[in-house]
């Protein structure tokens, strides 16, 4: 019973992170802020659900722990996936002056001659 | 209770996907287009986990992982794109 | 020591390969280790003549328990990013750069930086500089920029310029 509703819990709060990163990507204003909600918020959900997943199917006495490696893969690539779009971000911002110039150096990478 | 949780789960996941589906359409900026595919991708994870898990089978991981590795290299592939104009130097 | 790093060129790879193949099958037995194993050697091998400079190995204790500081990290900030994303008015938010000037020199340690910095919510890594010596990163919600820029700086670098160089 204690497991049951530890399982439920889980997998509610994977929900609940899963839409609030939705609804920030709906609700902010500005790509990089956007940046922001979906790829940590869907992480921890994703992962959430996940983790819901191996407690249910070791509750059901079918142990498996494959979850696992999906968990693995989206921790490493969610941040390169982000990076990528910040630079895509960034790439379109060329030209407006607010970002900040990086100390003792000519340029961000983004803007650098290729 | 469990098979509540999972079926609330899926329709809160589902709403997600759906936010995130307006993202796609209203744009505005390239950025937030693949930024909305991604998370899309992210969403359609979990709801595979939750549909493997209320039909109890294990054969959804494997297309779960699929989805997980696919959309990553669409994503960098689609960013790539955008940056360089070219996906393979 | 010499043969041994011939048949093990990267016993880390090959621990790691034959988790991943016993994960993949999801099902212990002696067939499943041994193909495994028989993986991760080989793999190594074959590839080995493509990591020509191979990086020193952080120290192990210190990388588990870097990794129990993140994951704790990415969990109570989760809850505050959730908080300001359901809460707070467009308006009153302060999205912001920082410049992280880095004391990092090797790749992975820097790598290993912006993911963390990227998955611990509230900031997000943008770019490197071109000399590679400081780093752009965007706060979400962030009046003061110096103080995330000391907190990465004490929180995370400090950890992982003791694991890695």
């Amino acid at each position: 019973m204690l497991i049951e509703i530890l399982i439920a819990l889980v997998i509610l709060n994977g929900a609940v992170f899963t839409l609030v990163g939705s609804y920030g990507l709906l609700k902010l204003t500005g790509p990089m802020s956007r940046l922001h909600a979906p790829t940590k918020a869907s992480t921890l959900g994703v992962g959430s659900l996940l983790l819901g997943s191996i407690l249910h199917a070791f509750a059901s006495g079918e142990g498996s722990m494959h979850e696992v490696l999906v968990m693995a893969f989206l921790f490493v690539t969610a941040p390169i996936s982000a990076n990528f779009i910040a630079k895509v971000n960034l790439h379109r911002l060329r030209g407006r002056p607010e970002l900040p110039p990086p100390p003792e150096s000519r340029d961000w990478a983004t803007y650098a001659e290729k | 209770m469990i098979d509540l949780s999972l079926y609330v789960a899926l329709g809160m996941v589902g709403l997600a996907q759906l936010m995130a589906m307006v993202r796609l359409v209203i744009g505005p900026d390239t950025g937030d287009r693949i930024l909305a595919l991604d998370t899309m991708v992210i969403n359609a994870i979990g709801l595979i986990i939750l549909g493997g898990a209320i039909w109890g089978t294990q054969i959804y991981f494997e297309s779960a992982m699929i989805f997980a590795m696919l959309g990553f290299v669409s994503t960098v592939a689609i960013a790539r794109f955008v940056l360089r104009g070219d996906i393979i130097e | 020591m010499g043969l041994t790093r011939k048949i093990f060129p990267h016993p880390t790879l090959s621990v790691l390969l034959l988790l991943v193949w016993v994960l993949l099958v999801n099902h212990l037995s002696l067939g499943t280790v041994v193909f495994g194993a028989i993986l991760g050697v080989l793999i190594p091998i074959l590839t080995a003549a493509y990591w020509p400079d191979r990086p020193r190995s952080p120290r192990p204790w210190l990388l588990l328990s870097y990794i129990g500081v993140v994951l704790w990290d990415i969990l109570v900030a989760n809850l505050q990013v959730a908080r300001i994303v359901l809460f707070k008015r467009n308006a009153d938010m302060a999205p912001n750069w920082v410049v992280v000037p880095l004391e990092l020199r090797t790749p992975e340690a820097i790598t290993m930086l912006a993911g963390t910095i990227t998955l611990t919510p509230g900031t997000v890594s943008a770019d490197l500089s071109c000399d590679g010596h400081a780093l752009l990163v965007h706060a979400l919600d962030a009046p003061d920029p110096d103080a995330v820029r000391d907190e990465i700086k004490n929180r995370y670098e400090r950890r992982l310029k003791e694991i890695f160089e």
